[in-house]
């Protein structure tokens, strides 16, 4: 594998990825650079998971090649991930798997906000509890590329919004890159430096306040998500009508 | 009657020590038709072996893993669920493996003992052969404990983690195979899956931890294999059901044990 400079983490080069004769992923490239936040996003089926998994080398892609930076290290923290009712085991347990000091696992743990759940059995866990313990125990790792597949799955509005300004928090703290599938852009707009819109290709990329109002994105997502992210960003480039639909602003419209 | 017993109880105390650990994985990783499928596959092992005149432990312990690598190229398949590719191979090498043997009709092979298992004419090589696989079996599962376990709870993890998950399934299929193949002449075809899941099962109830899980399952499935051979001589009973009947009854009193606390609610 060729090392990539130290800028790049990984660099996917014309990714191809076939289950059968299904395409699952076509063609897609673009690369993870240090310290940043790169969000996925795209409609059920898109293949969002399968190319988190192809990041992380879970899976090896039909075509094409992935470039890693040399002794990368990664923390991931799956979509969904139940521990099977049958096996009994608490979280300190859980979290010794990972090969990792008992003195960095209580300081991630700590760090995401978990520390009381320590002796508790993983199966007493709410939906939030459990993403923060998968997050605690991927960056006791001290992962220089993070990924999370759908870290939002099975928690409630609040505990969204905290656990993003988490993500967020984690990348000052450790300095590291993260990688993650949603599917709602504007949760996330505000921590992402980039989004990538996948509806199998790369539908569109780049700012996400600029893919917010790209044509493609807009195909996918249908415009009431352009009035949620509006709401959010307070980009005052249109009005709205009593409907609440957008019209586009006048020539001379002075406020931003 | 007990120095009848005294290499039954031995064989039995060693088996189980190796089949409820083994009998945990089973149950976390659901593969208790898988047990089944490969424990019929082994009755087409003896008829083969008898057909090829070679020792039938061998020809037991190739037939399971033969069995073992089947299943493992039929998950691939989707087309039809895994349940039914499992009863399908399982309940159909049951049947060519009853019509073999029964057209074999060979003066060394006894039906029932290899459905219901045959403890108590067991030889001192018997013995000799349990103990090695028990003590193999045990390193083993020490040596690659953690791997297992976390492989177990989540393969995509453990592979991000560093762990060689195929290694670590084939490792733990192949202990399986061999550990069902050999255990079939103690408690036969019928019941194997029986005794290795039932104390892990027990244990479930009352454990808070996979060791603790793994480890008393061991000690459960030794006690009833005990007590059940020493009941099914006094009860002129066959010692394989007697065994597993009572890994069962201590099974439902230590669910009855434990429900108590909530019916008082």
């Amino acid at each position: 594998m060729k090392e990539v400079g130290d800028a790049k983490l990984v660099s996917l080069n014309d990714l191809s990825l076939y289950a059968g004769p299904r395409q699952i992923l076509e063609r897609i490239s673009f690369e993870v650079r240090a310290n940043e936040i790169i969000t996925i996003i795209g409609p059920n089926g898109a293949g969002k998971s399968s190319l988190v998994k192809l990041i992380a080398g879970l899976t090896e892609p039909s075509s094409g090649h992935i470039q890693r930076k040399s002794g990368l290290i990664y923390g991931y923290v799956p979509q969904n991930l139940r521990v099977d009712q049958s096996i009994p085991i608490k979280v300190s347990r859980f979290l010794s798997l990972a090969n990792v000091s008992k003195a960095s696992l209580t300081k991630a743990l700590t760090q995401v906000g978990a520390n009381h759940l320590w002796s508790n059995q993983i199966h007493t866990l709410s939906g939030g509890e459990l993403q923060r313990v998968l997050i605690a125990r991927a960056i006791a790792r001290q992962p220089q590329l993070l990924i999370l597949d759908e870290p939002l799955q099975g928690v409630d509005v609040t505990g969204q919004t905290e656990l993003y300004r988490l993500i967020s928090d984690i990348r000052t703290e450790l300095g590291c890159s993260i990688v993650m599938v949603s599917h709602d852009l504007h949760l996330v707009m505000a921590q992402t430096d980039h989004v990538i819109c996948l509806n199998q290709h790369i539908c569109c990329a780049g700012k996400p306040e600029n893919v917010s109002q790209h044509p493609e994105y807009l195909k996918l997502f249908g415009q009431q998500s352009v009035q949620d992210i509006a709401v959010y960003t307070h980009h005052h480039d249109h009005h709205h009508d009593l409907k609440g639909d957008v019209t586009a602003c006048s020539e001379d419209c002075q406020h931003d | 009657m007990i120095e009848l017993l005294i290499y039954p109880l031995l064989i039995g105390v060693f088996l189980t020590l190796i089949t409820g650990p083994l009998g945990t994985f089973m149950i976390w990783k659901r593969m208790a038709f898988f047990g089944d499928t490969v424990a019929h596959g082994a009755l087409l092992g003896v008829a083969f072996g008898v057909l090829l005149s070679i020792n039938l432990t061998v020809a037991i312990v190739i037939s399971a893993i033969l069995s073992a690598i089947a299943l493992a190229a039929l998950r691939f398949n989707r087309t039809l669920p895994t349940d039914t590719l499992l009863g399908l191979i399982s309940h159909g090498s049951l049947a060519l493996g009853l019509m073999a043997l029964g057209l074999l009709a060979n003066q060394r092979i006894n039906l029932v003992s290899l459905l219901l298992g045959d403890i108590l004419t067991v030889s001192g090589e018997d013995l000799l052969l349990i103990v090695a696989l028990t003590l193999v079996g045990l390193l083993v599962l020490a040596t690659y404990w953690r791997p297992l376990l976390m492989c177990t709870i989540d393969e995509d993890l453990a592979k991000v983690e560093g762990h060689n998950t195929r290694k670590l399934n084939v490792i733990l299929t192949v202990l399986m195979a061999v550990t069902i193949a050999i255990a079939v002449k103690i408690v036969g075809v019928l019941l194997i899956t029986a005794l290795m899941i039932i104390p892990a099962a027990t244990s479930r109830l009352v454990s808070k931890s996979p060791e603790a899980m793994a480890l008393i399952a061991a000690l459960l499935g030794a006690t009833a294999s005990c007590v059940g051979l020493i009941g099914s001589g006094f009860m002129a009973v066959p010692a394989g059901p007697a065994i597993v009947s009572t890994s069962l009854l201590i099974f439902l009193l230590v669910l009855s044990f434990q429900q108590k606390p909530h019916s008082q609610h």
